[in-house]
């Protein structure tokens, strides 16, 4: 490198007006970036990578377990037998799917305000002609787009493995994965929260509590519904409206699982404490409620 | 507020926590077009006002305008460039992707930013890595990477955050050449950095905070008044001559156990001191004189007692 005092000149020098700068643009902008980094990161790629395999193992799983019951003539024993030894199995594979969406939205996104405030990423970002709120909001855009995608493609794998081996289609499919999408949403919404104000690590302790929570509130309302016990319903539905993920799995499992006699109380996906369409509504406002406060916390704040 | 300023700021405060006064109340001016020199001991509130202005740390209170327009509003921060002092940038991108991304953020159409950055990669001498991602950079490339970033929108103001540290002695030189350059062009420049030589060579005015207030500013020849410092080398000093000198000037220091450096008020007092020496038979062995240097400047100013502490 040599001294160019003489000679560097500034290029295109001068100062031009700019038009206005949309909030869309921006967001739009922030979205892209967040979604090429899970995809420069690697992340999009092995999620979905690892989700082929998953659906891989499940279909030669199942259609190994269906060719046997086939062969031994169990699924024609009793009328629809079938059609409940498949849903079971993909209720359970639905029930895993459920679970690694949890995870891959609360592993990916956990940071995703926080990290970059931690190493003054985000100085040069929140400096530009852009608003604080636009730069959640894009994040948010950005990570819920890649999950419903994760989501979708791993919960519709299962489905299409089934049906293929099979011919078994679960009722309201399209509905089910919808509130398998929601729940990913309502997960992402709360770990952008808690990441507007603490650290990552602080965060993810929240976030994983409070699904932990829920899955035990879940459980515990299971049980209480089970052997009739208004207390531990009570206690299911309030730790679900902490936090509504595991509701929202099992109003996802009621939509999936056919209504006859079978269903109730015979898998351990049955539902005996179901949650309500206007508990759905509730999960819908809880997240737009989390995301408005990420937004708030995120422009009050100093970097 | 004056249209003749780039930045403007009036008792500017921030406190954190209720308790912990960062910035005491900045009042200051900068003027459009030139470099200006922000100085400070470590703690003084120099990032903290910098934070400010550019919407990244909330005022407790006070007011303050970017190009004739209060702090916050986005179209101010559309022709601002700035380079933070603790930068760290998305490492996963490649440079020119790096540049694209902000260029976007600045609201820079498609053709003006593919006409843009390939010369501002070539300006910060770093075409030959233009593919590659910001994570195998050093410390110097990322630095002037982030000095392209600053100066993508063609800002009419940018904040240079400690824009030399990490810097080899080319890496300075290169990034003197492009203030220069951008002065030239009109963009006012704000300067924060705590090599003193730099901003000496770069800066037209400077200002000095200590505390969160500004306790001078100006031009250096301004700030030093017409004083001069003189090394004077002699045959022996006795603490007898240390006493007789101080009478002269101030800032009076043995530097060795044969040279004293002291400020004088004037030349024209150096060689009153330089004749007095010799005719009281001190053994005289050499008399420089020379102009204050900022960080001649910078001790004294930050030495000296402010106007409340006297009040005190």
């Amino acid at each position: 490198m040599t001294s160019q005092a003489q000679t560097r000149t500034m290029p295109q020098a001068g100062l031009t007006s700019r038009p206005h700068i949309g909030a869309l643009h921006q967001i739009l902008v922030i979205a892209r970036l967040t979604f090429r980094e899970a995809q420069r990161r690697r992340l999009l790629w092995l999620g979905l990578g690892l989700g082929i395999v998953f659906v891989g193992l499940f279909s030669t799983g199942f259609y190994f377990a269906h060719k046997e019951c086939t062969e031994s003539g169990c699924l024609a024993a009793r009328s629809g037998f079938g059609d409940l030894f498949a849903n079971t199995f993909l209720m359970a594979g639905l029930y895993v799917v459920n679970f690694l969406v949890v995870m891959v939205t609360v592993l990916t996104s956990v940071g995703t305000l926080s990290a970059e405030i931690d190493s003054n990423t985000i100085h040069s970002i929140a400096a530009k002609p852009v608003r604080r709120w636009q730069i959640v909001l894009g994040k948010w855009i950005g990570h819920a787009l890649m999950l419903m995608l994760y989501a979708f493609l791993m919960a519709a794998g299962l489905m299409v493995a089934i049906y293929i081996i099979s011919g078994y289609v679960a009722p309201n499919p399209l509905g089910g994965i919808a509130i398998i999408l929601l729940e990913a949403l309502v997960t992402l919404s709360i770990s952008m929260l808690g990441g507007s104000r603490l650290s990552t690590l602080a965060n993810g302790v929240v976030v994983f509590m409070l699904y932990g929570v829920a899955f035990i509130g879940g459980w515990v309302e299971q049980i209480g519904g089970a052997l009739q016990s208004q207390t531990a319903v009570d206690l299911g539905i309030a730790s679900s409206l902490i936090m509504p993920s595991e509701g929202l799995w099992r109003y996802a499992a009621t939509l999936m699982q056919p209504s006859n006699p079978f269903a109730l109380g015979v898998t351990p996906f049955s539902v005996t404490s179901q949650p309500t369409p206007a508990f759905v509504l509730y999960a819908v406002i809880y997240s737009l409620a989390a995301l408005l406060g990420a937004m708030i916390i995120f422009t009050k704040r100093d970097f | 507020m004056s249209s003749s300023n780039a930045i403007e700021t009036f008792e500017l405060r921030k406190v954190y926590n209720e308790t912990k006064v960062a910035v005491q109340g900045l009042t200051l001016q900068v003027k459009r077009g030139e470099v200006f020199g922000y100085l400070g001991p470590n703690g003084a509130g120099k990032t903290t006002s910098v934070k400010m202005l550019l919407g990244l740390v909330h005022p407790t209170s006070g007011s303050a305008y970017l190009l004739g327009q209060p702090i916050g509003k986005l179209s101010a921060r559309a022709s601002v460039g700035f380079l933070p002092e603790h930068f760290r940038f998305h490492e996963w991108l490649r440079a020119d992707e790096f540049l694209d991304l902000h260029g976007q953020l600045y609201g820079m159409s498609k053709a003006d930013r593919a006409e843009r950055i390939p010369k501002l990669i070539e300006l910060v001498d770093l075409t030959e890595a233009t593919n590659r991602r910001l994570s195998t950079f050093s410390k110097g490339m990322i630095q002037r990477i982030g000095l392209a970033m600053a100066l993508l929108p063609r800002p009419a103001l940018v904040f240079l955050d400690e824009p030399t540290s990490g810097l080899d002695p080319f890496g300075r030189l290169l990034v003197r050449d492009v203030i220069r350059a951008a002065r030239n062009e009109g963009t006012t420049i704000f300067l924060n950095s705590h090599l003193l030589s730099e901003v000496e060579v770069t800066c037209d005015r400077v200002a000095f905070i200590r505390q969160g207030r500004v306790i001078r500013a100006g031009t250096i020849d301004e700030l030093s008044g017409g004083l001069v410092r003189v090394r004077i080398k002699l045959d022996e000093i006795s603490d007898g001559l240390l006493a007789e000198l101080a009478q002269w000037g101030e800032r009076v220091e043995q530097v060795s156990d044969q040279e004293i450096e002291m400020n004088l008020p004037d030349e024209a007092r150096s060689a009153d001191l330089n004749t007095w020496l010799v005719s009281n038979g001190v053994r005289v062995y050499a008399f420089a004189p020379h102009q204050l240097s900022l960080e001649d400047l910078f001790l004294q100013i930050m030495e000296a007692p402010t106007a409340e502490e006297i009040a005190a």
